[in-house]
């Protein structure tokens, strides 16, 4: 049987993947699709600490992640929508009004 | 012990390739089959609740939003180095007038760096976990697998946090069609019996 360990390390190679994504790739989309690999790697953790203990609160707390996981990708992509529209761009490096 | 790393493994892969593809729509399309691996995992871990909802709400309604957002904008590929090099070559040997766009070409040492950096992270992390001592071995005590006890637990313990989520998920849903909205300027036009016009720019079409 996997052990709460297992499912540590796991999670922390995906929340290692999910960050490499956000440094590594030149779109706002794929930066916001590797914040929810971030966010799925956390909740695993949750889950996995919840089962150990033998108690329902990770699940809970895994509930109100993807709730607010879910407003978070609603807010995002109507910015990522309105920077499109202004810019004509997905990529970052190109948002630099603000940078002086 | 055989499913866990069968999932564990689907889960790894799809989410490296998502971060390695160019075209949004497969990046999408390869997390969706990461969140099913991951919905296999919570049930390994007796959770199969979570594993509805990862199904339900993540692949089903998210991922489906990502999937409108990217399909409606219609800019798939990210312009990489290679591309702006290959635009570099082909301008040079065409004899353009036209400078490729440059500017926003990352650093050299930026992939680099992102990569070190999680590594890094990992290396920390499982450290961190080698060291840990307490909870750890087999998972002993008994499962919570009853979706009453979670439901009950959420709506009396948990009560409050629930009631402001939904006051959230609203205010992320105004937020969201206030954000995307396109400010036409001849909105104002279409009804003469509104004073001042809508949107805060109306000029901007």
């Amino acid at each position: 049987m996997p052990t709460l360990d297992h499912y540590l390390v796991l999670s922390a190679v995906l929340f290692a993947i999910g960050t490499a994504g956000v440094f590594l790739r030149r779109n706002v989309i794929t930066i916001l699709l590797a914040i929810e690999i971030m966010l799925n790697a956390v909740n695993l953790t949750f889950v996995a600490f919840g089962r150990a203990l033998g108690s329902s609160d990770g699940q809970i707390i895994v509930f109100f992640v993807i709730t607010v996981a879910a407003a978070e990708a609603a807010v995002g992509l109507a910015i990522v929508i309105a920077l499109f529209r202004h810019r004509e761009s997905l990529n970052p490096d190109t948002f630099t009004t603000l940078k002086w | 012990m055989i499913p866990f790393y069968l999932f564990g493994a689907v889960a790894v892969t799809a989410s490296l390739l998502v971060i390695g593809q160019r075209n949004p729509i497969y990046s999408v399309l390869l997390l969706i089959t990461s969140f099913g691996a991951l919905a296999g995992l919570y049930v390994l871990l007796d959770a199969p609740f979570v594993a509805a909802i990862q199904i339900i709400v993540y692949a089903g309604a998210i991922m489906v939003l990502f999937l409108f957002v990217v399909m409606l904008l219609n800019a798939p590929h990210e312009d990489t180095e290679e591309d702006l090099a290959r635009g570099i070559a082909a301008q040079s040997s065409a004899k353009g007038t036209l400078a490729p766009d440059t500017r926003w070409a990352p650093a050299p040492g930026v992939r680099v760096f992102g990569a070190s950096l999680a590594t890094l992270f990992v290396l920390e992390v499982v450290w961190a976990l080698t060291r840990r001592g307490g909870e750890s071995g087999e998972f002993a005590r008994a499962p919570v697998t009853s979706v009453g006890a979670i439901g009950r637990s959420l709506f009396t313990d948990y009560g409050f946090a629930f009631e402001v989520t939904s006051v959230l998920i609203l205010v992320a849903m105004v937020g969201a069609v206030v954000l995307a909205r396109r400010e036409r300027p001849s909105a104002a036009k279409a009804e003469p019996g509104v004073g001042r016009p809508h949107g805060r720019h109306p000029e901007r079409a």
